[in-house]
């Protein structure tokens, strides 16, 4: 009999006062995988993620963590199961310095006080190990790059040893050689047995990747493919909804959440 | 001092492995260079930190000192320091609030509150001194707690929560006080010995003075220690003794100023070991972390599981607590509470104060310490007008103006840190 898969969403439903943005929504996340979520804007993604890392927890649906049933009902529940997510619009406090950011909520103490140094070292021996352009440590996070921003971000993610990382769109503000920094970084997780997600909107980021997608339109499944075997088309084909046998349904849906 | 602390971490980059040890004078050298460097560069970027709430300070006293020599003189040195003392604890509460990016309009009122709550129980109903004490500052906890979870719970933004509480404790105030009006205190009691008492034995002060440098010393000296044995970036001993020396020379010159007139007021004794114990729970503990990044983004700090309720309603408990304790000293200066008490413009000063001192506005960045430094400025300038006979209407159109250009410092330091980034 094969492990139930890592994290598993069945059913899950949620809606924003009459707006349904997500109806009986199935997902499996396994453990050493890349699982890709696509979507045109609007179709849920975000809110999907979001969801999961606790931020706005389901209306309806079970979540079901190695198999059994399990209650997300704030980031605190997240974080404690060991599902670790980075956010579209990162989610960073601007004010606080790099290490400040990154220990957020889980901060080391020596005699009742921060410590600081203790933080420090650690930071320095996460980033270096995720970037060659390790960020001044001690500046306010508003004042570095947007591409060392998601740097933070990601580290951020990492620092309780996760066992599922969300990534909604980490590579859409970098460029090109921070995209492959953060894609290797992605690879290498996979492979020591993380589970991931991954929404991106570019397809080749996706072959690249990810072992599975899974395709949201409207709110609701519209299909699993397998990476390896499906064609770009076909995928293609089900995030516009081009294989539905309707007249095509303009949205006018905001992303972003 | 308080940008010192700040940027504690950040002067020195671990240097190659293998450097050959420079001679001392060198490593002085360096040290000067590399502190002078970081200081243009955070300039550069926005972080001016206490520097301009500096400048202003020397500015007005050279100014008023030009005016009258005895501006400076021992005796109104000394008695200014007392005076920050009340509306100055109040200002500390002001700075945790704003920290939150929010603003607490009631600690007037809270101030007025306890003092009266205090000269009711004590002077008209015979409560020991201490017990009024505790539960008049408890009252203005309760106060603050109060406004706080309605301010957290109901997410109305603190400002009109807070004026709603203005209102309510200040009928509380003179609900408390009823036909009696004004109540004088005794004068040689407990609260009046507050702003009365000096530590006329010249060793307190310098004797204090000492033990502050001291302990700072030992601090950075440990903490250097400690980064040097793991291989992290420190600083030099020689930028530690430097960085020591200066604030040593301040601390020394103020108790040489004060034992020149009475001794060290007991007043500004409590007011900096208030100051310096909430700017450690601030910036070195847990609590402190989440005021801070609650400032920086209330969604942020959601996310990152840290409990947003919990910490909004122990700042403005926070503010409450201060405006209480600021209030009974405002009380003992005057020896008396009446109907007038927390009123006026102690509210706009406690505020002023806060953002003179280079406390944001805008949430998430000041220390306790521009408590200090803002309340020295306003009742600097408060006092020099009294000195050269300048009309009240002058020092509030001059302190406005103060007011006036620390908001506009403020802001813009805020975009240019924010335009920094994008480059």
């Amino acid at each position: 009999m094969p492990a139930p898969p890592l994290l598993a969403l069945r059913g899950v439903c949620k809606r924003f006062g009459v707006v349904e943005v997500l109806s009986d929504v199935e997902l499996e996340i396994h453990a050493g995988q890349v699982v890709a979520l696509l979507g045109d804007n609007g179709a849920g993604k975000s809110t999907l993620v979001k969801v999961i890392s606790g931020v706005i927890p389901a209306d309806k649906g079970v979540i079901e963590w190695e198999g059994r049933s399990v209650q997300i009902r704030r980031p605190h529940d997240a974080r404690e199961l060991g599902i670790a997510t980075v956010y579209q619009d990162l989610a960073l406090c601007g004010n606080l310095d790099v290490v400040g950011n990154l220990f957020l909520g889980r901060e080391i103490r020596r005699f009742g006080f921060l410590d600081e140094m203790e933080m420090e070292r650690r930071s320095r021996h996460l980033l270096e190990r995720l970037t060659r352009g390790v960020p001044d440590l001690r500046a306010p996070v508003v004042s570095l790059s947007s591409g060392q921003r998601q740097t933070v971000a990601i580290a951020r993610s990492l620092l309780g040893d996760p066992r599922v990382l969300l990534l909604d769109e980490p590579t859409a503000a970098l460029g090109f050689e921070q995209t492959t920094e953060v894609l290797d970084l992605v690879d290498e997780l996979r492979d020591r047995g993380m589970g991931i997600v991954l929404i991106s909107h570019n397809m080749g980021d996706v072959k690249a990747l990810a072992d599975r997608a899974a395709v949201l339109r409207l709110g609701r499944n519209n299909g699993f493919f397998d990476v390896n075997t499906a064609s770009q088309e076909q995928i293609i084909a089900s995030v516009t909804g081009a294989t539905e046998n309707v007249p095509r349904q303009m949205t006018h849906r905001e992303a972003g959440w | 001092m308080v940008k010192e602390m700040r940027g504690k971490a950040d002067t020195t980059r671990t240097e190659p492995a293998g450097t050959p040890r420079p001679p001392r004078e060198r490593a002085v050298a360096r040290a000067v260079e590399s502190s002078v460097a970081m200081f243009r560069r955070k300039v550069r970027a926005g972080e001016l930190g206490s520097l301009p709430v500096v400048l202003v300070l020397a500015t007005v006293w050279i100014i008023f000192q030009s005016l009258n020599d005895n501006f400076l003189s021992p005796r109104n040195l000394s008695n200014l320091s007392v005076d920050i003392v009340g509306t100055g604890l109040i200002a500390v509460g002001i700075v945790f609030v704003l920290l939150l990016g929010e603003l607490d309009l009631s600690v007037g009122s809270i101030s007025g509150l306890a003092a009266a709550v205090f000269a009711v129980l004590n002077v008209n109903n015979g409560v020991p001194e201490w017990l009024a004490l505790v539960i008049a500052v408890l009252a203005g906890t309760a106060a603050g707690t109060v406004q706080g979870f309605s301010f957290a719970r109901t997410r109305v933004p603190a400002f009109v929560v807070t004026l709603a509480g203005l209102l309510t404790w200040n009928g509380l105030m003179l609900y408390i006080l009823g036909t009696s009006g004004t109540i004088n205190l005794d004068e040689n009691g407990l609260v009046a010995q507050l702003t009365n008492y000096y530590f006329t034995d010249d060793a307190v002060a310098y004797g204090l003075a000492a033990v502050a440098a001291g302990v700072v010393f030992l601090v950075s000296y440990q903490d250097a220690l400690r980064r040097r044995s793991v291989g992290m970036p420190h600083r030099s001993l020689q930028a530690l003794v430097v960085r020591t020396g200066a604030l040593a020379v301040i601390a020394f010159a103020a108790a040489y100023l004060l034992n020149r007139f009475q001794g060290l007021p007991l007043a500004l004794l409590i007011f900096l070991v208030m100051v310096a114990g909430l700017d450690i729970l601030l910036r070195r503990t847990h609590y402190g972390r989440q005021v801070y990044a609650l400032g920086g983004g209330v969604e942020a700090a959601r996310r990152a599981s840290l409990n947003v309720t919990g910490v909004q309603t122990a700042v403005l408990a926070v503010s409450g607590t201060m405006a209480a304790i600021g209030g009974l000293f405002l009380a003992s200066r005057i020896t008396s509470v009446s109907q007038s008490s927390g009123s006026g413009v102690l509210l706009l000063n406690a505020v002023a104060a806060a953002v003179i001192g280079g406390t944001s506005l805008f949430g998430g960045r000041g220390t306790t310490w521009s408590a200090v430094l803002g309340m020295l400025v306003i009742q600097s300038i408060a006092s020099g007008m009294a000195i050269t006979d300048t009309p009240t209407a002058v020092q509030f159109m001059i302190t406005g103006g103060v007011l006036f250009a620390a908001v506009v410092i403020d802001s813009v330091s805020r975009r240019t840190q924010e335009a920094h980034g994008r480059a």
